[in-house]
């Protein structure tokens, strides 16, 4: 090979150069630049609950916690008088942690039973499950409506809202089984066959060696079954009679909808209250739902 | 222990026949190998020995029970796992212990067996360690030592060498013989190495393609193969074949193939001509006799191809017209690639086996 001159060497350096500049700069407009808008409304919240007054949308002026009264003091919603925000907090609460626990309940069984049992039409029910996710459950609303009624949950304060953790944990456990299998995919049939000869029932080899080799899996599922519960709206609008029975986004809505006066300072604070749990579940739990498409177990 | 008994054992898959009619004994107390390329079906019939899997036809006795429809946890059987199987979010000391709790044997008791089979196995001080923080060498020793606690009757091994190093596998295959012969566990062992078997084995069993080939005691195997599959998997190099056949020619027996004509004597002859007259001749490597000098009778023509050194050994590689011959000798013989030179077969050491058959003449 013959030498680089000095002058081909220094070209060839501003070449490699100037391609980094240009994959930053790739790197800034698709990634960056979308995330201001995101970055800015949340701001606006900010700037917008912790202050009586703000100049073009998110300078605060003056520093007031008057908008963030409804954590102590009474307010109205309509014609409702709440003694403040935390009954509200506590059937969020109720709903999201119903919803999760009975979706990781249901789909962490599902989940090795479809990943590791044979059956007939398992394969097939595989592909129905993708196929049951289509439907959004705007369209189930008037069935769903039936059945609850039916069952006699409809309009029955927390009964009702068990009914829609039912709901919604039914519309969820599909795609949650299907997640968590994946996670059961990965862990290598020697580990259980090896707990089945060390004396091991079937059960137990899934509660004692499998289960404790999915956590993560679970512990993603378990987060977003939360978060879907914790945010659900049409379901608890929809189903919900007792004004007592709101959940955090009814409250909201009503908030922005009641009587055409919208307290803007107010709306900001309850929604950052809103997003309080999302928060802390990412922050803390990062790395595991990263892994959720990574997948499997560090052998 | 207990003496293992495939009676008739067959397992399909849908189409696939990974096992056929096997029938096999293991004694008691006996270390048998089973041995095949992959794909031969021995894991499967470990894993069905050991009752993950069931026969699709045939029984297994333990003694003379029955276990054929026994679960696993119930023939109190040991295993080893080619990957080790170790469980990952327990530490060593709990893997070990694992059987033993689903046992429900009392607490003290666990960790005074623990501690021996640690002790045993010289891993005493890893026992708070998780299986990750482990080399292989480690792994595979905690992975015995929890098939090893539980008292098995039975101890089954599937390649639990095939994952260490050159130098750890020698090392391991003298200690698995050693605990084997103490402990007098009977043992079941899978593996692709017939050095592996032939090195720690009472009996082996070769199977092909879910089929036994031949079962029996290491130098019996190498000394009499039944077949051309056991006589070219059983030994390092393998035996050399050559295809050819035997003439008749004024009463005397030649076999004759492509520039190469030996001339055999009249009983050998005989007995081979008079079960077929295509054949395939084999001789092992450290059987042939190289001559470079001088005239002999009965000799064949050959040319030296490549030379492997090996330190103790030298394998040399012939060619005779176009087949290439392997020969196994001692160091010391000068020789360059090209050079002519002539090769003695001793006759007491060749076999013959049916070309079209497979199966051993002689």
């Amino acid at each position: 090979m013959s030498r680089l001159s000095r002058e081909e060497l220094a070209r060839r350096k501003m070449h490699a150069r100037i391609r980094t500049i240009i994959k930053y700069v790739i790197v800034i407009v698709v990634a960056v630049i979308p995330l201001i808008p995101v970055w800015v409304m949340f701001l606006w919240l900010l700037a917008q609950s912790f202050s009586a007054k703000v100049t073009f949308g998110v300078i605060p002026q003056v520093f007031t916690l008057e908008n963030w009264k409804f954590l102590w003091a009474p307010f109205k919603m309509g014609l409702k008088e709440y003694p403040n925000i935390w009954p509200i907090t506590m059937n969020t609460l109720f709903l999201a942690l119903g919803v999760a626990a009975l979706e990781v309940l249901i789909s962490s069984m599902a989940g090795y039973a479809l990943s590791r049992m044979n059956f007939p039409g398992r394969i097939g029910l595989m592909q129905f499950i993708i196929a049951l996710h289509a439907f959004p459950s705007v369209i189930l609303l008037i069935a769903l409506f039936i059945i609850l009624n039916k069952m006699g949950l409809y309009g029955k304060g927390y009964m009702t809202l068990l009914g829609i953790i039912i709901i919604k944990a039914g519309l969820e456990i599909p795609m949650a089984s299907w997640i968590i299998k994946g996670f059961f995919d990965a862990i290598p049939w020697d580990l259980e066959w090896a707990a089945l000869v060390d004396g091991c029932t079937r059960w137990r080899v899934w509660r004692s060696v499998i289960l404790p080799l999915v956590l993560p899996g679970i512990g993603a599922i378990s987060i977003f079954a939360f978060l879907s519960g914790w945010a659900e709206f049409l379901l608890v609008y929809t189903y919900v009679v007792g004004e007592e029975y709101y959940t955090l986004p009814v409250l909201i809505y009503y908030l922005i909808g009641e009587l055409k006066f919208v307290n803007w300072g107010m709306l900001a604070a309850v929604g950052l209250f809103f997003t309080i749990p999302t928060l802390i579940f990412f922050s803390t739990t990062q790395k595991l739902l990263l892994r959720i498409y990574v997948g499997g177990v560090k052998r | 222990m207990v003496k293992v008994t495939l009676d008739n054992v067959s397992k399909f898959f849908g189409k696939v026949k990974a096992v056929v009619d096997l029938n096999l004994e293991v004694r008691d107390g006996e270390f048998v190998a089973l041995l095949g390329p992959s794909g031969c079906g021995k894991t499967t019939t470990l894993l069905m020995i050991a009752g993950i899997y069931k026969p699709t036809k045939g029984r297994i006795l333990f003694d003379e029970v029955d276990v054929t429809d026994l679960p696993p946890k119930d023939r109190n059987i040991g295993m080893v796992f080619q990957s080790y199987a170790l469980y990952p979010h327990m530490t060593v000391y709990d893997n070990i212990a694992f059987p033993l709790k689903l046992k429900k044997v009392p607490k003290h008791e666990i960790d005074k067996k623990v501690k021996e089979v640690a002790k045993l196995l010289q891993i005493d001080n890893l026992l708070n360690r998780k299986p990750a923080q482990l080399s292989g060498g480690q792994q595979q020793r905690v992975a015995l030592g929890r098939a090893l606690v539980k008292e098995p009757d039975v101890l089954l091994l599937d390649e639990p060498l095939s994952n260490l190093d050159a130098k750890l596998r020698v090392m391991m295959r003298a200690e698995i013989k050693r605990l084997q012969k103490e402990l007098k566990i009977t043992t079941i062992y899978v593996t692709h190495d017939q050095v592996e078997a032939m090195s720690m084995a009472d009996r082996i069993a070769v199977m092909r393609a879910g089929r036994l080939q031949q079962y029996a005691e290491p130098e019996v195997l190498y000394n009499k193969p039944i077949n051309l599959f056991v006589a070219g998997f059983i030994g390092n190099p393998p035996m050399n074949f050559i295809e050819g056949s035997i003439k008749e020619e004024n009463g005397e027996y030649y076999f004759e193939s492509e520039g190469l004509k030996l001339k055999l004597s009249k009983d050998l002859g005989e007995l081979v001509a008079s079960k077929s007259t295509d054949v395939v001749l084999g001789i092992r490597p450290e059987h042939i006799r190289v001559i470079t000098s001088g005239e002999v009778d009965n000799a064949i023509d050959a040319t030296v191809y490549v030379i492997e050194p090996l330190g103790r050994d030298l394998v040399i590689n012939v060619k005779v017209d176009n087949t290439l011959l392997k020969i196994l000798s001692t160091p010391g013989l000068k020789l360059e690639p090209g050079q002519k030179v002539k090769l003695v077969f001793p006759e007491e050491k060749i076999h013959f086996f049916d070309k079209y058959t497979e199966k051993a003449i002689i």
